[in-house]
């Protein structure tokens, strides 16, 4: 920048048309430099409050040092102490876990299908895995969730491979819309099933009721400890496509002329997708738009660089869905309302007002 | 999408001897579909537990059964067969006019989400209100309505686009998704049970007065159907068009939505939001018909035909468990809906 500033003095008054174009754009691009390094330090910064909000907030708030004491040196007499170990700490774990890898997957998606309305659960991720979870519950009398994650990863990854081959079927490809509507399709296909299982059974209903709202509470540890190398393994995974999802926002000719093999960059975000949303359903339930919410704020901030909005996503979704958490604990004065819900309470407008925002010709 | 206006004038001649012979098909399909429905209704009012020979089935609808078959006819069956002939109707017609006015063939209620409003206002009287009956249906309707306007509202930004209604209506279906998952979560199980029962449709809650309500209401928006209908197909020519041919665009589309809305909210109101009929029925009479028509009739007619047969196959499929029409029209609806979308590779050119 201060070279630049140099040569445009030494150049003096008259200034070609080209070079001054050219000084605007490093000078925006700079601008946009500052800002994503800041905007990372502020979405750090709002990281570490959400966490302390997660330990310290809910049916009792827990001061500074006692939170800090439970997690340093721990007293297994103390109530409190306990109360921050083994309910809040899994919880918080879950959440990060899971909002990191539900907004990651959703960046992929975005980016990938280049849909501006691609969700893991939008896309009939969730209902996959559900239908999977109702299946155990029914057919094989699994109850604790622990037991759950197996299949509602088998089922996301299954209903994410259909959507993506029924709407990337056709001369045109995965269009926003068809996607969009696959999701919708899967949705409707596997509610239809789940709800022709429950309504005959309802110890079956019992025990899926509590599962499908999406929530971090409930989950121990266990779950945590069994789910976490894959959230990092498809984080890991997602961050090295960065560079690939920018080469195909040109779209799919251009990328290959750039020196990109779209099939293979397809499969392994393809493969990024399924293990993160797998994972992420299976450590906090169905949880929808975080996927969809998260990339889209971010991209305010970081603009059209997929490298930069992966990193947002990874430090943000797990805000959004800390915060949701800690919302849902407390809005009600009594009792909890869960994070899924809190989350499509926000989700949902933000949905309407991408869809509001596109224009006529992108639909 | 806007129609070219020489193209309009081309096809004018030929379109002329094309309507009348879709016009006599359309009577044709019409007919044979009344037939099939008066055979469902007739297999499904005399068999179950009690049967009732079809013989039979005239002479105690004049008075002359006995006390069992009294019973069984009136109570029981014949409101089923009646009400989901009614609702079947509302929902073949509601369908056809969301499609044709939207231009979009996944603008249907149940996939926009004005179903997921019912149900969301539904559970939410069965479960936290602890109402039953009359009341749940008065609160479906008025959760329909409310989503509606809302979808029509957030949708409108100098006008309506099919499209941007039906993502707007996918994202409230959503959003209905998971307050349903909340509301089913709380409470006792029989009672999350009663209302999933509820949410799936199906014919189970008949009642004549139901069906009294539902008649009167039809009686009401048929005929406004019947108003709006020429100007709805002069629309189909597209808007430029039709507001030349001295239609005001605006108020119809509006006229025409409100009426399809209040057609959906009292079906789902009396048999819950069966999944699909209004999605299903007017392509496939549109099928039938051919020659590009409203067929607005036929709609209503294969609507019924898709209620009364998933209610057979509902009560008959799995020996001694009833599953509700809305199951069955939701595991055959669905996969149409899949194929619809990936076949439109024309249409998602637009998309």
């Amino acid at each position: 920048m201060a070279v630049n500033a140099i040569r445009s003095a030494k150049a003096g008054a008259p200034q070609s048309a080209e070079r001054r174009s050219r000084e605007q754009h490093t000078s925006a691009s700079a601008a946009r430099r500052t800002r994503r390094i800041v905007g990372l330090a502020a979405s750090g910064v709002l990281l570490v409050i959400a966490v302390w909000l997660s330990l310290a907030i809910g049916n009792r708030a827990i001061p500074f040092g006692d939170v800090v004491q439970a997690l340093i040196a721990p007293n297994a007499d103390d109530h409190v102490h306990m109360i921050v170990r083994d309910l809040r700490v899994p919880r918080t774990l879950i959440g990060l876990a899971a909002g990191a890898a539900l907004a990651v997957a959703g960046a992929i998606m975005q980016g990938i299908t280049r849909n501006p309305l691609a969700d893991p659960g939008l896309l009939g991720v969730n209902a996959g895995a559900s239908v999977f979870v109702v299946i155990a519950i029914a057919a094989f009398g699994v109850t604790a969730p622990l037991g759950f994650v197996w299949f509602a990863f088998a089922g996301a990854a299954v209903a994410a491979v259909v959507v993506y081959a029924v709407g990337s079927f056709g001369r045109y490809g995965a269009t926003p819309v068809k996607l969009a509507l696959a999701g919708t399709a899967v949705t409707a296909i596997a509610t239809s099933f789940v709800t022709l299982m429950l309504i005959s059974d309802s110890e079956t209903l019992n025990a899926y009721r509590f599962w499908q709202v999406g929530s971090l509470a409930g989950r121990g540890l266990d779950t945590f400890a069994l789910l976490w190398p894959f959230v990092a393994a498809g984080l890991v995974l997602a961050l090295l496509l960065g560079r690939t999802l920018n080469l195909l926002a040109f779209g799919e000719e251009l990328a290959r002329g750039l020196g990109d093999n779209p099939l293979l960059s397809r499969t392994a975000a393809a493969v990024a997708v399924v293990v993160l949303c797998g994972s992420a359903t299976a450590l906090a339930g169905p949880i929808v738009f975080i996927g969809l919410v998260i990339p889209h704020a971010v991209r305010a901030i970081t603009g059209p660089d997929y490298r930069w909005i992966l990193i947002f996503s990874l430090v943000l979704g797990p805000v959004l869905l800390l915060v949701a958490d800690v919302i849902g604990r407390v809005v009600l004065g009594t009792g909890e309302l869960e994070a899924g819900l809190v989350v499509a309470a926000v989700g949902a407008p933000v949905m309407i007002a991408v869809v509001r925002r596109l224009k006529v010709g992108a639909l | 999408m806007t129609g070219n206006p020489s193209l309009a004038t081309d096809a004018q001649p030929r379109t002329l001897t094309a309507r009348s012979i879709t016009r006599r098909r359309a009577a044709i399909v019409s007919l044979v579909l009344l037939v099939v429905i008066l055979v469902l209704t007739v297999v499904g009012v005399s068999n179950g537990s009690f049967s009732i020979e079809p013989s039979r089935i005239l002479a105690t609808l004049f008075g002359q059964g006995e006390r069992a078959e009294e019973f069984v006819l009136f109570r029981l069956r014949l409101p089923a067969s009646v009400l989901g002939i009614l609702v079947g109707a509302a929902f073949g017609v509601a369908g056809a006019l969301f499609q044709t006015l939207l231009r979009n063939p996944l603008a249907s209620p149940d996939i926009i989400g004005i179903s997921g409003g019912a149900s969301v206002a539904a559970a939410f009287g069965i479960l936290i209100l602890g109402v039953s009956g009359a009341m749940v249906s008065l609160l479906a309707f008025v959760g329909a309505v409310i989503v509606a306007l809302a979808i029509y509202s957030l949708s409108y930004r100098g006008g309506i686009t099919g499209m941007r209604f039906v993502l707007i209506g996918v994202g409230f279906a959503f959003m209905a998704q998971s307050v349903l998952g909340y509301l089913l979560s709380r409470g006792d199980v029989r009672e999350a049970s009663q209302a999933l029962t509820w949410m799936v449709g199906g014919l189970g809650g008949a009642d004549w007065q139901g069906i009294a309500v539902l008649a009167i209401a039809l009686a009401v928006l048929l005929p406004l159907v019947a108003v709006l209908a020429p100007q709805l197909s002069m629309m189909q020519l597209g808007d430029d068009v039709a507001a030349s041919l001295g239609v005001s665009v605006h108020r119809t589309r509006q006229g025409v939505l409100a009426v399809a809305v209040a057609m959906t909210a009292v079906a789902v109101a009396f048999a819950g939001p069966i999944a699909f009929v209004a999605f299903v029925s007017a392509p496939i009479a549109r099928r039938l018909v051919g020659g590009g028509a409203l067929a607005l009739v036929p709609s209503a007619l294969v609507g019924a035909t898709v209620v009364l047969t998933a209610d057979l196959l509902g009560t008959y499929l799995i020996p001694g468990a009833s599953v509700p029409a809305g199951v069955i029209t939701a595991i055959i609806g669905a996969p149409y809906l899949l194929w619809l979308i990936a076949a439109s590779s024309r249409q998602s050119r637009a998309a």
